[in-house]
């Protein structure tokens, strides 16, 4: 913010040059413009299929949601079972840990089995990437808690439910922020390999757009989608977590 | 209720241990934190608590703030048995243990937040007495890691304050800082206790600290966790830590210790 020129210039200058490189790329005609269009051509399909383009990004963003809500919803409460409860860390705690080390993709096959080729594939595929983060790094988090801190707030008359929610909670954002990145990371990239994988006849999501780009031989639509699913990351980091992050910076004082 | 009798100085009260004894187990043995021990506290009296590590002194002020429970034994603080922790004995630990998701303000106002009968600008108001008490109304709106190690326990002598308790108890709050840093705390404490007049029960394992902060020294000694002596400290305050008669008074009562410790290997 204070650096306009670093936060702002630097960028706009460093993927200006990324473009020229490519169309150069394009204009030495090393590879065939069918495999490699113009930046233009991109441009132009991005901007003719903007109503297509806009649905899709819709039909997806409304299932990672969704998933993704109800991913942290299942996952944090208990992710604090599991830090209170020593029975259950040994049982959910382990269970999550082993599915947590299975790639998200691999749920695919098995939610197509259960749910068809239905939302609630999609759905499933997006909890599965998502709640055995949270439940980990929720556990873990409550667990790195100083314990003086619970003790420190029972001395001013704090108990139970409260104590959970204003003491232990907070206390361990830090390590909940970064579960919940991690499980955002893992449910874009299963979501994206389910669109791709089958067609879902109740909306056409990016990963689909991106398929037909391929049997369409449509390079251009490719990379559009390719560029709509990278901008969606990077907006999903600087809207979702960048905030969170930047209030753990400045109160516990890391990163910098 | 009124600021201006949520900020009143209200009578200190008077503690009683009697008989108390706490057992711990550790690995396969059991460790006798406290055997038997008991004492009696003045209204608005400073003892310090002065023994080796291990002699249950931090154990004592725990079962006082009710974060333990004996073994046998009981606290009473005015004749009554006390109730578990509670808001009228605050506790200050070695660590400041503030939380890092709140500002300064914030933790203050945390141990303000459960106190029933005042609305939220109240507690602001009181908050930020108790902040210019220890002289950081500047740093309001900082962070805890910002502030150096003595300003952290300044935070957490505000937050302990803030809700007016009757007891403070104090669990080694200067053991970590700098020597010159801890002087001025000894200055600041005095005048605190001078001004809100609270009943203080002050653990540490520093000789010279403990002349310089009580009205009484008691001395502990391991295994099992008892007091062997006690020290009346009669010296004008505030006290300064490097006066020769304050010196005086800590040679006397380290030689005291040593002999505890003599007696407790002839035994």
């Amino acid at each position: 913010m204070k650096q306009p020129l670093t936060r702002i210039l630097i960028p706009l200058a460093f993927f200006a040059g990324l473009l020229l490189a490519w169309h150069l790329l394009v204009a030495a005609r090393i590879w065939s413009p069918v495999l490699l269009p113009d930046p233009a051509e991109v441009g132009r399909y991005l901007t003719s299929a903007l109503p297509e383009l806009a649905s899709a990004t819709w039909v997806t963003l409304k299932r990672l949601l969704i998933g993704y809500i109800a991913g942290i919803v299942l996952g944090l409460p208990v992710g604090l079972l599991c830090a209170r409860f020593v029975s259950l860390r040994n049982s959910v705690g382990l269970l999550a840990l082993g599915l947590q080390t299975l790639p998200s993709v691999c749920w695919v096959p098995l939610a197509l089995l259960w749910f068809g080729q239905s939302e609630g594939a999609m759905l499933f595929v997006v909890v599965m990437g998502t709640v055995w983060s949270v439940i980990l790094a929720t556990e873990n988090g409550v667990r790195s808690v100083p314990p003086i801190y619970a003790r420190a707030a029972r001395t001013m008359g704090s108990r139970g439910l409260h104590t959970w929610l204003k003491v232990i909670l907070p206390g361990s954002l830090p390590f909940i922020v970064s579960g919940m990145k991690q499980g955002w990371a893992f449910a874009w990239r299963s979501l994206m390999a389910a669109e791709i994988y089958v067609t879902i006849l109740t909306g056409f999501g990016l990963g689909h757009l991106l398929h037909y780009g391929r049997e369409l031989n449509a390079m251009e639509q490719v990379l559009g989608v390719m560029l709509v699913i990278v901008a969606i990351g990077l907006a999903a980091d600087k809207i979702l977590f960048a905030p969170w992050e930047r209030f753990l910076h400045r109160r516990w004082g890391t990163g910098r | 209720m009124s600021i201006a009798e949520e900020l009143q100085i209200g009578p200190a009260a008077k503690l009683a241990v009697e008989g108390v004894s706490k057992t711990f187990p550790l690995r396969k043995e059991h460790v006798r934190a406290l055997e038997n021990v008991s004492l009696s506290v003045g209204e608005g009296e400073f003892v310090c608590l002065v023994g080796p590590s291990g002699c249950g002194k931090s154990t004592l002020l725990n079962i006082v703030a009710g974060l333990e429970i004996p073994d046998s034994g009981r606290v009473l603080a005015d004749g009554r048995a006390i109730p578990g922790p509670g808001r009228d004995r605050m506790m200050m630990f070695q660590e400041s243990a503030l939380f890092p998701w709140l500002d300064v303000l914030g933790n203050v106002l945390f141990s303000l937040s459960l106190k029933p009968g005042l609305t939220d600008k109240e507690r602001r108001e009181v908050a930020r007495f108790y902040l210019e008490l220890v002289g950081l109304t500047r740093f309001q709106h900082a962070s805890i890691h910002e502030l150096s190690g003595g300003m952290k326990q300044r935070v957490a002598l505000a937050r302990a304050l803030a809700p007016n308790p009757r007891v403070l108890l104090m669990d080694e709050p200067f053991a970590a800082l700098d020597a010159l840093t801890r002087e001025q705390l000894y200055g600041d404490l005095q005048r605190i206790w001078e001004q809100r007049r609270k009943t203080i029960l002050f653990v540490t394992h520093n000789v010279r600290e403990a002349a310089c902060l009580g009205d009484r020294v008691v001395l502990f000694a391991p295994s099992p966790g008892r007091i062997t002596h006690e020290f009346r400290v009669d010296l004008p305050r505030p006290r300064d830590i490097n006066s020769v008669a304050l010196a005086e008074y800590a040679t006397r009562i380290t030689s005291a210790l040593k002999g505890g410790e003599r007696q407790e290997v002839a035994e």
